[in-house]
């Protein structure tokens, strides 16, 4: 594999090839200049950078360790090292870049962060930063998800953060998204938006892969410790792509290791009801970025759909995308059907209950593990991010394995 | 009559010209039509015809409601050129506001070739800055369409340089930091912001739009700028209505009290 020297990119305005960019509103490119500036500044900062380590070291719980799963390796037919992001403060990786821009809201001067939600983990993990850092702070949620995801909304409340439930469109995350980007376009002197993924216009996908990418860092150090040598595999779910990114960074020139990303197949790629933008989807712009997405033969945005709330987004980051077109990373999808039945054999072999979204990681790993055992000739190491825990996830699954009363009748913070 | 020909002679009239907005295919492609063919003999000199997105960034709720029920009721891109024709084909000058995946999804070059023959003379580009419109600005060209690019308050000087060098016809000026949709008053930024357009360049016609919904407003704008850009206020004369015709009957009544406005300066 012949990649160019990866880590270099993006390009001075935000381009990963033909992906990424700008696609904004003029009124939004003078606060994306000043984030590019500042974010700049303070990467080139050790007191900023010292700062975020602090933090992440003494308040998120990181490095997460690097944990190899006996039983699950049995049963797969692979060593299976799983990255436990899931035992970070607020249970994913998300924390790691709400902590950053947090810092650089601080860093700019700007007293109130925004943020958009889908199932309200990058909210809560929104509101935690901001209360740490005594930041206002407002989270756009669709009004369908703050439904179904009571009980994160009361969490986001409980830690002072205000949640606007948005009315408008599909009343999902996109939609959040949208709303988020008005608010920024009316505030922005005194508004940072805090992005959730490493998408949307420049220089989000860059300083979010960033603040994440101590994930494939941390755990390409870990693995060489554990094992003396690289693993055959990383693999990781992507929905906006933000702990994909972070874990396969670190790894990109390492040309020996493959890597996976996994995309919710919802009920099946074919049955058009799915959110893998890159292997059912096509390129356009949606939020500020070129990437690939959802969307009909006029480019209109189509809905996507996945048991899994976090993945549920009808786009990607535009790092994923350059990474599939060049062959670096391969993407693949991976139906609801398939993730639960990886979430149950974590659960039962491990005794880790994942999040739903790390679940399509782990199907994924059972998936290439024949095929890398067959190319290879040998047991595989496939190290999987494990990105969250599960238990924003209990009442999901428990109606889908049927072990619980229908999620509408369950009293919110009973299961907590 | 091409945009500069409007804005020259509004000059030579000594007003400003009064831009009406509406979306295509709301609340269907026919009704649309009349309602543009309406708003243009009541007195607006350029329909801007608004292209339904599933998530327009810039728009506040009218445009978005708008917006859902064209698309609810099936609007294609293809029904849109249909409807500039129609409207240019009625004596109207006619431009496009669109966001740009649509044109992505079309062709760029293929929908500049199109949006000409159906009439159009202009395209104004709310989420596609200069920046990112080397395709576009080479297509434009070669199908002669004029380009409009927004610029915002928080627009630095080499940015408004920038943008208006880039722009043919006019610039459209945000009068303020925020969405589309009218406000109880007209935006204290705007003077400001048109003046700083004009040390840029002294010469560009500036289209100054958010936020104005009746006559006294559009003076008020039209005593500092060249063209007044009225949307949200204009389409929810139809979509508050009880009926099609007191419906048509509002929007026919505020286009020509706008239009007594921007020549009222």
């Amino acid at each position: 594999m012949t990649a160019p020297a990866l880590p270099s990119l993006p390009d001075l305005a935000g381009h990963f090839g033909r992906y990424g960019g700008r696609f904004v509103p003029e009124a939004l490119v003078k606060a994306l200049d000043e984030l590019d500036a500042a974010y700049r500044s303070a990467k080139a900062d050790p007191e900023f950078q010292a700062r975020f380590q602090d933090l992440l070291l003494n308040y998120a719980g990181v490095p997460s360790l690097l944990y190899r799963a006996t039983r699950l390796s049995e049963k797969l037919g692979a060593e299976i090292l799983l990255k436990r992001e899931d035992l970070n403060h607020t249970g994913a990786h998300k924390v790691r870049n709400v902590l950053g821009q947090a810092l650089l809201a601080k860093r700019m001067g700007k007293p109130r962060v925004i943020a958009e939600t889908g199932a309200g983990q990058h909210g809560v993990a929104s509101a935690t930063a901001a209360a740490l850092l005594d930041l206002e702070c407002v989270v756009y949620m669709g009004e369908m998800d703050t439904e179904r995801q009571a009980l994160n909304v009361a969490r986001m409340r409980m830690l002072g953060a205000t949640v606007i439930p948005v009315t408008n469109g599909s009343r999902t995350l996109k939609d959040a998204l949208n709303e988020a980007l008005r608010d920024w376009v009316t505030t922005v002197d005194n508004t940072h938006y805090l992005l959730g993924t490493a998408a949307g216009p420049h220089p989000f996908p860059e300083l979010v892969r960033d603040f994440v990418g101590g994930i494939g860092v941390e755990a390409r150090a870990q693995v060489l410790e554990m094992n003396g040598k690289l693993p055959d595999a990383v693999a990781a779910c992507v929905g906006g792509g933000s702990n994909a990114i972070g874990i396969f960074h670190a790894f990109v020139p390492d040309e020996g290791v493959r890597l996976y990303g996994f995309e919710a197949g919802g009920d099946g790629v074919e049955t058009g009801r799915h959110a893998a933008s890159i292997t059912g989807g096509s390129v356009g712009v949606l939020h500020g970025n070129r990437t690939y997405l959802l969307q009909d033969d006029d480019g209109q945005t189509i809905e996507s759909h996945s048991i899994s709330a976090g993945l549920d987004y009808p786009g990607v980051g535009p790092e994923h995308a350059w990474l599939h077109d060049t062959g670096r990373a391969v993407y693949e999808p991976v139906t609801d059907a398939e993730a639960m039945a990886a979430f149950t054999l974590l659960c039962r072999t491990e005794g880790i209950i994942p999040a739903i979204e790390s679940a399509h990681a782990l199907a994924g790993a059972a998936k290439i593990a024949p095929r890398l055992r067959e190319e290879l000739g040998r047991t595989p190491t496939i190290v999987v991010n494990l990105s969250g825990r599960g238990d924003k996830d209990v009442h999901t699954a428990g109606a889908y394995f049927g072990i619980l009363d229908p999620v509408e009748t369950v009293v919110p913070g009973e299961n907590t | 009559m091409s945009i500069s020909s409007v804005f020259d002679k509004a000059k030579v009239e000594n007003r400003s010209v009064l831009v009406g907005c509406m979306p295509a295919g709301f609340p269907t492609v026919d009704d649309s039509i009349e309602q543009m063919i309406e708003m243009h003999r009541a007195g607006c000199d350029v329909i801007e015809v608004e292209l339904p997105y599933s998530d327009p960034v810039m728009d506040g709720p009218v445009i978005q409601k708008a917006s859902d029920i064209a698309l609810a009721n099936g609007v294609r891109t293809r029904d849109t050129l249909k409807i500039i024709d129609a409207v240019s084909s009625a004596g109207a000058t006619v431009v496009l506001m669109t966001y740009w995946n649509p044109i992505e999804k079309y062709g760029v070059d293929a929908f500049a070739r199109d949006l000409a023959s159906a009439g159009a003379t202009g395209l104004i580009t709310p989420d596609l800055i200069p920046d990112e419109a080397q395709e576009w600005i080479a297509a434009s060209d070669k199908h002669k369409i004029d380009r409009t690019f927004l610029v915002a308050p928080s627009s630095t000087a080499e940015r408004i340089a920038m943008t208006v060098a880039n722009c043919r016809g006019f610039v459209y000026a945000t009068a303020l930091m925020g969405v589309t949709g009218a406000r109880t008053s007209v935006s204290s930024q705007a003077p400001e912001l048109v003046t700083r357009i004009r040390e840029a360049d002294p010469d560009i016609a500036i289209g100054v739009g958010l936020g104005v919904g009746n006559g006294k407003q559009a003076a008020e704008v039209a005593a500092f700028a060249d063209g007044v850009i009225v949307g949200s206020a204009l389409i929810r004369c139809v979509l508050e209505a009880p009926d099609r015709a007191t419906g048509l009957d509002r929007l026919r009544a505020l286009s020509a009290e706008l239009a007594e406005g921007v020549r009222s300066r």
